[in-house]
């Protein structure tokens, strides 16, 4: 990658997050996940993919799936970035004026399909792959799922048909921050080895510092990693990255910041001295 | 023509059309062989089926799913009404061995709430054919239809000829003003001799075959409580949800009343052989007739 490549990534991804960071005030939203997601949705669209609202209607055009819904800002926030929604609009997040709430819906251009329950997009992404395996096309099917989102049988099953049926086109990346709701994954349903797991229902598995666009751009240069099986990314994240006062924070998964607060995240997000956080802490589970 | 030999003809029409089972070949047994690009058996795996048939319908497929209606619309209802139900996708979804006709699996294999779930969920249509020859003749405007469509399937053997077919509209037999049979799936072959059996008492009957109870064909059900002094609803369905309801409600809405007797499931049923079950339930055409004189 080069130098150039990287810095506008980088900038990017920080306006990314500060448009994450200004939808968590006035009703809030799921920041945490949202920031440790921010780095591989805008690289995926921006580099990996071939799709835009212009070419929906395009059968040979790839596809984008998130499953892990909550962390919509991060898509939204790179939709604005990507000129496909107007940065304004992020303005009426839960309001009744418009369609942006806090799981992501098809009225957005852009956005495949809703999700919001966790296990449903992988087989929704199966038969959109399935699809174009039978026409012989060469386009790409992405799905971004949460680590623990991988506590739903519905995964696993539909992986097992997934590599039944050969699905080299498609791409599962897992963004493994580490958490679920409130708690950390390993406290509660262990998923350690992922990578094994994968690889046991029939999947190429590859790990990579999710937050790393060189790391991203040299194991997306492999896709698909195995010919005739299921590729998966498992990318290695930080929750609440960019904010080291709510990084790793079990109890900052969802949050409802007050005005003063989401003033000082932003500065916080470029350096500055570290954000006092009184607001509520939040457990949603 | 059989069930599948339908879906073949229509296959060959138009390749939009897409075959799906979770392992269940009963009704589909010598196509996948003759499909092969429009079939997909993804194992037992009823939830990946639903999710599998939404992306394939993003794709502009119209997908038509099998299992067995039990672990189709309860396992997978979720993914349903999630996948397909919010999405408005024109997915159908072909339930096998629905009420009655799981005869002795028991009541793990027992779709007699299916009806109630699936109305439930909005955009989501309801078909289910009195038998075999209804089945066949109704379902290629059910399968062209862009909405989602629950079907019960059933191939039992028609003991009548049925009439033409539009979505939403019952078919009715008779003009009786005794007794109206509301009825939709296997049942009707019971109710059509139980109308036999009460018209030969000298009683003027009229059997209307429900077809697709939701949507409901509101006219002919206001019609038959116009001109009807006893209606009658009966169903291999769970009293609660299913067509006592519907028409409870639809009587509300219009502000009438009627003189209703539910024939229902209160609990789950014996499980036994066909013919011993509907014995056993009080479900045999003698039984419902019995049933209905005694409200006369």
């Amino acid at each position: 990658m080069t130098k150039e490549k990287l810095i506008e990534l980088q900038e990017t991804a920080l306006r990314v997050r500060e448009h994450i960071i200004k939808m968590s005030g006035n009703g809030g939203c799921f920041i945490g996940a949202s920031l440790s997601c921010a780095d591989l949705i805008l690289y995926l669209y921006k580099e990996f993919l071939n799709v835009s609202p212009q070419n929906l209607k395009d059968p040979n055009r790839d596809y984008f799936f998130l499953s892990k819904g909550h962390d919509v800002p991060a898509l939204y926030g790179t939709y604005v970035e990507l000129g496909w929604l107007e940065e304004s609009r992020l303005k009426n997040h839960l309001k009744t004026n418009d369609t942006i709430y806090w799981h992501p819906n098809r009225n957005i251009p852009g956005v495949e399909f809703h999700s919001g329950s966790l296990g449903h997009n992988l087989s929704v992404a199966c038969g959109v792959a399935y699809d174009c395996k039978l026409k012989n096309q060469t386009n790409k099917i992405v799905v971004v799922v949460g680590d623990g989102e991988l506590n739903e049988g519905s995964m696993w099953e539909a992986l097992l048909v997934a590599s039944a049926y050969k699905l080299d086109n498609l791409l599962i990346v897992v963004d493994r921050n580490q958490f679920q709701a409130n708690m950390q994954t390993e406290d509660l349903i262990p998923l350690h080895p992922l990578d094994k797991k994968f690889e046991a229902f029939g999947c190429a598995a590859s790990i990579v510092n999710g937050h790393n666009f060189t790391e991203l751009e040299n194991a997306l240069a492999s896709f698909p990693f195995k010919k005739e099986k299921v590729s998966v990314l498992i990318a290695e994240t930080v929750r609440g990255k960019g904010l080291p006062s709510i990084e790793r924070r079990a109890d900052r998964w969802f949050a409802n910041f007050k005005d003063e607060e989401v003033a000082q995240l932003l500065k916080e997000l470029h350096g500055e001295h570290k954000a006092t956080l009184t607001s509520e802490i939040i457990i949603a589970r | 023509m059989t069930y599948e030999e339908l879906l073949y003809d229509l296959i060959l029409k138009d390749e939009r059309y897409f075959v799906l089972t979770s392992e269940n070949r009963a009704a589909i047994r010598n196509l996948p062989a003759k499909i092969q690009k429009n079939f997909l058996d993804t194992g037992i795996t009823e939830q990946t089926q639903i999710g599998i048939a939404a992306g394939l319908a993003l794709r502009g497929r119209i997908p038509i799913t099998h299992a067995l209606a039990t672990f189709l619309t309860m396992r997978a209802f979720e993914f349903i009404r999630t996948d397909v139900g919010i999405a408005n996708l024109p997915v159908k979804i072909v339930g096998a061995v629905p009420g009655f006709l799981s005869d002795g699996n028991g009541p793990t294999h027992q779709a007699i709430e299916d009806v109630s779930l699936m109305r439930g969920i909005p955009n989501m249509n309801v078909f289910c054919p009195a038998d075999d020859d209804d089945m066949l003749r109704c379902l290629p405007k059910v399968f062209a239809s862009s909405s989602p469509f629950y079907i019960r399937y059933n191939n039992t053997k028609p003991l009548v000829e049925h009439s033409d077919f539009e979505i939403g509209k019952a078919e009715t037999f008779g003009d009786g003003t005794d007794i109206a049979i509301l009825v939709y799936g296997f049942l009707f072959g019971e109710a059509f001799k139980a109308k036999k059996l009460l018209e030969e008492q000298g009683k003027s009957v009229r059997l209307i075959n429900v077809r697709t109870p939701k949507p409901i064909d509101e006219e002919a059900v206001l019609k038959a409580v116009r001109e009807c002094k006893q209606i009658v609803t009966l169903e291999d369905h769970f009293i609660t949800g299913g067509l006592y309801s519907i028409v409870s409600e639809l009587l509300l809405k219009n502000r009438v009343t009627a003189n209703v007797l539910p024939i229902a499931l209160k609990t789950w049923f014996k499980p036994a052989l066909l013919n011993d079950v509907l014995e056993f339930e009080g479900f045999t055409a003698k039984k419902i007739y019995k049933a209905i004189s005694s409200k006369l």
